[in-house]
């Protein structure tokens, strides 16, 4: 008689944990493609200011606009291929096989969305900033803007992925119905980082975006994973 | 001896219509059921039925076991070798075989650190079928097995299947051009047939 081998390890965790693996395994694989936020972030960084013209004032009012737009647009373009390679080499099918849930491998995969489009972001955002010559103290509050936020771009954006999977001509279908989600998300972002470089308190902002946050964190991954049942059916 | 899966006049309705004549199936261990049926009567929609997959739209589906599904395609990562692909299952448990000896029993002995990618049609099917031997799972879900398999790759999951049986696992295979060579007394044969007359 086989045995299994593994001791008893939460099996909940197992599946989750076993596909966060293998995607960071497979974004280092890719890494021109992964590395795409990063040079995103910069391309906007640098090309704008060419654009408007590099007075210091004007580029401080428009920095957090700037990176937060940066963010949006690294979020957006991964999420083509958050789930659909995985529907085209019936790896996806997989996750419904069997009794266990797939809500705990879909955290999963936003997750990994996150540690490649949104971690980057805030990383680099520092510096970003002092590019743009945003005001010292108005540092922190972008920073935590990005923390707070970038997780719901991830969220949300799955959603729009996952409904528009079967979708031909997705990417456009994709950007109509993410846009009017994440416009919130943008209008607190940027809103605490402007009364921060005024020298007012940021507090009720960032309260709502984590309000945004939250609420995304809470809903959205049942019906992705809703969403994708009905498409690998 | 319990069962491993019991169905009992389960269907699948797909835009209204049954895809296929609601059948019953019992499965204990040490057994192997063979469907057959036309192309298109829908033998992969009741193996992806009973693999939990889709959802049933009549009749009752009672699974005790964990299942494996192989379906056409491998559902392995281009991009990753073959050792990391048999990894990856493996971490999702119970694990089973090693990695090396899952691959040299499916005949891919030496190739582990090839991406899938580089991998033929058939060989591809073969890292498919390894996956069902890092971890252990009682009942497999096999979608046409032997297709695109040369001669030895067939005797090859004539093989596995029966000592899958031999250890008290269960297989439902879908196969329209060769039937398992195993013991017969083992298998039993289902016939799909896709449902007759469309009615109102």
């Amino acid at each position: 008689m086989k045995k299994p081998v593994t001791a008893d390890r939460p099996r909940a965790l197992a599946a989750p944990l076993a596909l966060l693996r293998r995607d960071m395994k497979l974004a280092m694989r890719r890494l021109g493609e992964s590395l795409l936020p990063l040079f995103f972030l910069f391309t906007v960084i640098v090309l704008i200011p060419l654009g408007v013209g590099p007075g210091p004032d004007l580029l401080a009012r428009m920095a957090p606009g700037m990176v937060w737009v940066a963010a949006l647009l690294a979020s957006l373009l991964a999420l083509e291929h958050l789930f659909r390679p995985d529907l085209d080499d019936a790896t996806l099918e997989q996750w419904f096989v069997g009794s266990e849930s797939a809500y705990g491998r879909v955290l999963a995969r936003l997750f990994s969305h996150w540690l490649i489009t949104g971690l980057p972001v805030i990383i680099f955002s520092p510096l970003a900033a002092e590019m743009l010559n945003l005001p010292r103290e108005a540092l922190g509050t972008l920073v935590l803007s990005l923390v707070i936020g970038t997780p719901a771009l991830s969220l949300l954006g799955g959603l729009a992925a996952a409904l528009t999977l079967s979708t031909r001509g997705a990417s456009v279908l994709l950007s109509i119905l993410i846009f009017p989600l994440i416009v919130p998300l943008v209008i607190f972002a940027t809103g605490a980082v402007a009364m921060a470089a005024d020298g007012m308190n940021p507090g009720a902002h960032l309260g709502f975006l984590a309000t945004f946050t939250i609420l995304a964190a809470t809903l959205a991954p049942f019906g992705i994973t809703t969403a994708l049942r009905m498409n690998v059916e | 001896m319990t069962d491993l899966l019991r169905a009992s006049a389960v269907g699948f309705e797909r835009y209204g219509e049954q895809v296929f004549e609601p059948l019953d199936i019992q499965l204990s261990p040490g057994m192997a059921v063979v469907l057959t049926g036309r192309n298109g009567a829908g033998k992969t929609t009741l193996l992806r039925l009973l693999a939990g997959i889709l959802t049933p739209s009549c009749g009752t589906l009672e699974i005790d076991a964990a299942v494996a599904f192989v379906g056409h395609l491998p559902a392995v990562k281009g991009d990753l070798t073959c050792r990391e692909n048999l990894q990856y299952e493996q971490s999702l448990g119970p694990a089973c075989q090693p990695v090396a000896e899952a691959l040299a029993r499916v005949g891919l002995a030496g190739l582990g650190i090839r991406p899938a990618r580089a991998l033929s049609a058939g060989q591809k099917k073969r890292l498919g079928l390894a996956r069902l031997l890092v971890r252990f799972t009682p009942v497999w879900l096999l979608d046409e097995p032997y297709a695109s398999l040369d001669d030895h790759g067939c005797a090859t999951v004539d093989r596995l299947i029966s000592a899958q049986l031999d250890h008290g696992g269960a297989v439902i295979l879908a196969t329209h051009q060769r039937q398992p060579r195993i013991a017969p007394e083992r298998i039993w044969q289902v016939i799909v047939s896709a449902s007759g007359e469309t009615t109102e």
